[in-house]
């Protein structure tokens, strides 16, 4: 019964969608007062209807309905509760209809946090939005119905690949999937633009908040699923360029390449068509990750289920949706205004090169993920494209958008002196380039590529403290300071971090496979490790073979590490546990292989020097994204916006005091 | 005419990509050729499936053509080609060895019991590093080895019957000359 009610919502949802989509978009184009304000509404119901499929699906998870074919293939009842939970979405159907609920929520929350905008604007962004539900549960109901029934019903159910089950995987594709689907919301603004042609700095300023919202999300899915393949996988790196992952990173470049943009739409009323061109991009690399991901037509290391009816559905999709959008586009740029001029040294400049460099890196690792696609549909061969090719083609273009960051604050609008940025910047640089000639030996050995990227990352250390200090003294104190400054730089010092953990990584990490007899020692990192052995021992719900290897360090004893092979009593199931001593400048990791021969085992040490500043980078570049969202300009210009409207109201000839009033208020808080 | 063509270029683009990605829907992206191919096979030893306390070492099966099918028991596409491994089982011809892909050990027990077991042995690669070592890409993957232990082919994918008898089977008969 509960499953029935679930596939019902959901077919409600999806005729709620409908009419989400068509009455505001027809409204707002005829300019029907009524029908404009069906969309909030008619978006908070389809939220609703949403919900309860998912709430159904859960259900149908928490009380072990083998009768529901999908949860017979991905739940089973002896799974912990948590992770009955999780595998609602360790599948196909489940992580589509997560996808749909996502989206329904982001529409919610434009819906009940746009009461500021202009309601025709809001019908419109509702009613594209609305479009792209239509899409996606139309998906669900065709192709994919997770409510589907398995008759007669399984006595248990085939379980969550167990690869799956891990607290890292309840967490890492929700929050991917709120990156990707918030990218929805910047889409249905840009369209919501072109279709009024009020393509103005108020539209970026609307939209800004939102994007940034979901790049915040995107980062740190995309940190924790490296977080957690190197954690709980094991696979010891933090990064494989794998197609899956590609397809996640893709998004993250052009949405920094939009946050970027738009900052420049808003505040110099230039780049319009390019940011929407960007948002329109952002949207579809989401969409191409999906079909990547879903259709199998590439390999991956992540073996997700495939089925080209589903491929051919979602690529009909995104031809349909990205492809109206770019006709759109076309038909509709040519008569957007060019913004105000500017000059070869200016931050427009700046922030211009930043987005081509994004895009340039975004389309080579389109195509480094497309390649042996493209190379097997023109019947020229099977390639694969490994890190080698990402590697040497990824991180030069990456070396000039890190100096561009140190940089491009300093720089003013419109036209800046190069003189002055010379004198302002010099010693800045000089101390990031002592720092980094002699930072490396330290760590004993001296490349120059470390060197460089440390150059950069300090670059953007000691500029970004430079503008502190400079803001403080022009200002009153750090509390003067706007919060879009504050996450700016916040952001900025994220990336200086990561690229420090990649940089050290890069140059300085071991890894050593050995095979150990006990009282043998072996020498990584700088640290010795002796191998005393193994003792069984009983866990809660295993038997664990454990490892005994005491490390030591100029001949002092450190610590003990306990790497450990375990066997889960009730799924016979053994997983390798590694002991990993983490720390702020290095990550020690320990595991146990297969036994060889006569008490000789099979031992893997890594030394990972600066690891976790990679996912604390990435921490603090979404930080520095919250803070940005935070800023009173949002607030303040809305909220002036509104009062300009009730006058607008008040007296029918004022004509376009709200846009004035806005950018005063932000030319007010630019100031200070 | 020559600025609104301007702004057609990503629609352009963009369904140039969508062609590639249409064409890419029908092939096989699995068919990639092995960098393993007539290279020496990986040694490896690890657990038995059928008795844990043992191990399996592939350095047994040294002198003689053998076939190693990687499996597993969450995987669809193994079902499908499992009937036509059973049938080769039976006739004899080459003894075919399992490798038992990150899978439990109950489940792969309980569909070998189910399925037919046509292996002569069974390893449990429980963590995947033996299927690392072999450049696995996905299951089900079957290779043929040499007699000098030199992977001679690899077939990725379920195998059809087919392509079993066509290129597995003959290149089997072949290496036993």
């Amino acid at each position: 019964m509960i499953p029935e009610i679930g596939h019902y919502a959901l077919i409600l949802a999806l005729s709620m969608a409908i009419i989400q989509s068509v009455l505001p978009l027809i409204g707002a184009q005829q300019a029907k007062a009524s029908w404009i304000a069906v969309a909030r509404p008619a978006a908070q119901g389809q939220f609703a209807f949403v919900l309860v499929a998912f709430g159904c699906l859960t259900y149908a998870f928490i009380t072990n309905d083998f009768s529901v074919q999908y949860a017979a293939s991905h739940s089973n009842s002896q799974l912990p509760i948590e992770y009955r939970i999780a595998a609602v979405w360790g599948g196909h159907e489940g992580s589509l209809l997560l996808w749909a609920l996502m989206l329904a929520g982001w529409t919610f929350a434009v819906s009940i946090l746009s009461k500021n905008l202009p309601d025709e604007m809001v019908a419109r962004v509702i009613g594209v939005l609305g479009l792209v539900s239509v899409g996606f549960l139309l998906f669900l109901l065709l192709t994919s119905n997770p409510f589907d029934r398995l008759i007669p019903a399984a006595l248990d159910g085939r379980d969550l690949n167990p690869l799956l089950q891990d607290p890292g995987l309840i967490i890492h594709p929700p929050m991917l999937y709120m990156g990707y689907v918030g990218f929805s919301v910047a889409f249905a603004f840009a369209i919501a633009a072109l279709l009024s042609g009020r393509l103005d700095a108020a539209w970026a300023r609307w939209s800004r908040p939102w994007t940034t919202a979901a790049w915040c999300f995107l980062t740190i899915g995309i940190a924790l699923g490296s977080w957690w393949a190197y954690y709980e996988l094991g696979w010891g790196g933090w990064w494989f360029w794998d197609p899956v992952e590609n397809a996640s990173f893709m998004p993250w470049l052009i949405g920094t390449a939009l946050i970027h943009s738009l900052a420049v739409t808003e505040k110099r009323g230039s780049f319009k068509n390019w940011t929407v061109l960007l948002a329109i991009i952002a949207f579809s690399m989401s969409l191409l990750g999906t079909f990547l991901v879903r259709s199998g037509v590439l390999t991956s290391v992540h073996a997700f289920a495939t089925d080209p009816a589903r491929g051919v559905y979602i690529l009909g999709f995104l031809a349909v949706t990205i492809g109206g959008s770019l006709f759109l586009y076309a038909v509709r740029a040519p008569s957007v205004s060019k913004g105000g001029e500017f000059s070869m040294l200016s931050r427009e400049t700046l922030l211009l090169s930043n987005n081509v460099l994004l895009v340039v890196a975004c389309g080579t690792v389109l195509l480094g993920t497309l390649y042996p696609l493209l190379l097997d549909a023109l019947d020229m061969g099977k390639i694969s494209v490994g890190p080698p090719y990402f590697n040497s083609v990824f991180v030069p273009l990456m070396m000039p958008l890190l100096f561009l960051i140190g940089l491009a604050p300093f720089v003013r609008w419109k036209k800046a002196n190069l003189g002055e940025l010379a004198r302002l910047l010099r010693w800045a640089f000089c101390v990031a380039l002592v720092v980094a000639l002699l930072l490396p030996f330290t760590m004993g050995e001296w490349h120059w590529m470390v060197s460089l990227s440390l150059l950069m990352a300090m670059w953007i250390i000691v500029t970004a403290m430079l503008g502190f200090i400079r803001r403080v003294k022009r200002g009153n104190g750090l509390k003067g300071i706007s919060m879009s400054y504050y996450g700016m730089q916040i952001g900025h010092l994220g990336m200086a971090v990561f690229v420090i953990g990649v940089a050290m990584i890069g140059g300085y990490q071991t890894e050593k496979d050995v095979r150990m007899e006990i009282g043998d020692v072996t020498s990584v990192g700088g640290y010795t490790f002796r191998f005393d052995g193994v003792v069984d021992q009983a866990g809660p719900n295993y038997q664990a073979t454990r490892g005994y290897i005491q490390v030591m360090k100029d001949g002092e004893n450190v610590m003990l590490m306990h790497p450990e092979k375990r066997i889960y009593n009730v799924q016979t199931m053994p997983m390798t546990e590694a002991a990993i001593d983490s720390g702020f400048t290095r990550d020690l990791y320990v595991s146990l292989g297969e036994p060889v021969s006569g008490g000789a085992w099979s031992v893997r040490i890594y030394h990972k020097p600066f690891v976790n500043w990679i996912w604390g980078g990435c921490a603090l570049m979404a930080l520095g994204g919250l803070f940005a969202i935070c800023d009173r300009r949002y607030r303040i210009a809305s909220r002036q916006r509104k009062e300009a409207e009730k006058r607008k109201m008040a007296t029918a000839n004022k004509g376009s005091s709200g846009d004035a009033t806005g950018t005063a208020a932000v030319a007010r808080e630019a100031k200070v | 005419m020559v600025r609104y063509l301007k702004y057609l270029t990503p629609l352009v683009v963009f369904l140039v990509v969508v062609w590639f990605l249409g064409r890419g829907l029908y092939l096989n992206p699995r068919e990639v050729p092995s960098p393993l191919v007539d290279k020496p096979a990986p040694v490896f030893s690890v657990a038995d499936l059928h008795r844990p306390e043992r191990q399996f070492s592939s350095e047994k099966m040294m002198g003689q053509v053998w076939i190693l099918n990687v499996w597993a028991s969450w995987c669809r596409a193994c079902r499908d080609e499992h009937p036509l491994f059973v049938e080769l089982g039976r006739k004899n011809i080459v003894p075919i060895v399992g490798l038992n892909y990150k899978d439990q050990r109950g489940d792969a027990l309980e569909w070998l019991r189910a399925l037919g077991d046509p292996y002569v042995a069974s390893a449990y690669d429980v963590d995947g590093r033996v299927g690392m070592d072999f450049g696995v890409y996905g299951v089900p993957e079957t290779y043929v080895i040499d007699k000098q232990g030199i992977i001679r082919y690899k077939h990725i994918g379920p195998v059809t019957a087919k392509s079993l008898e066509t290129k597995v089977v003959a290149l089997v008969k072949e290496l036993q000359q």
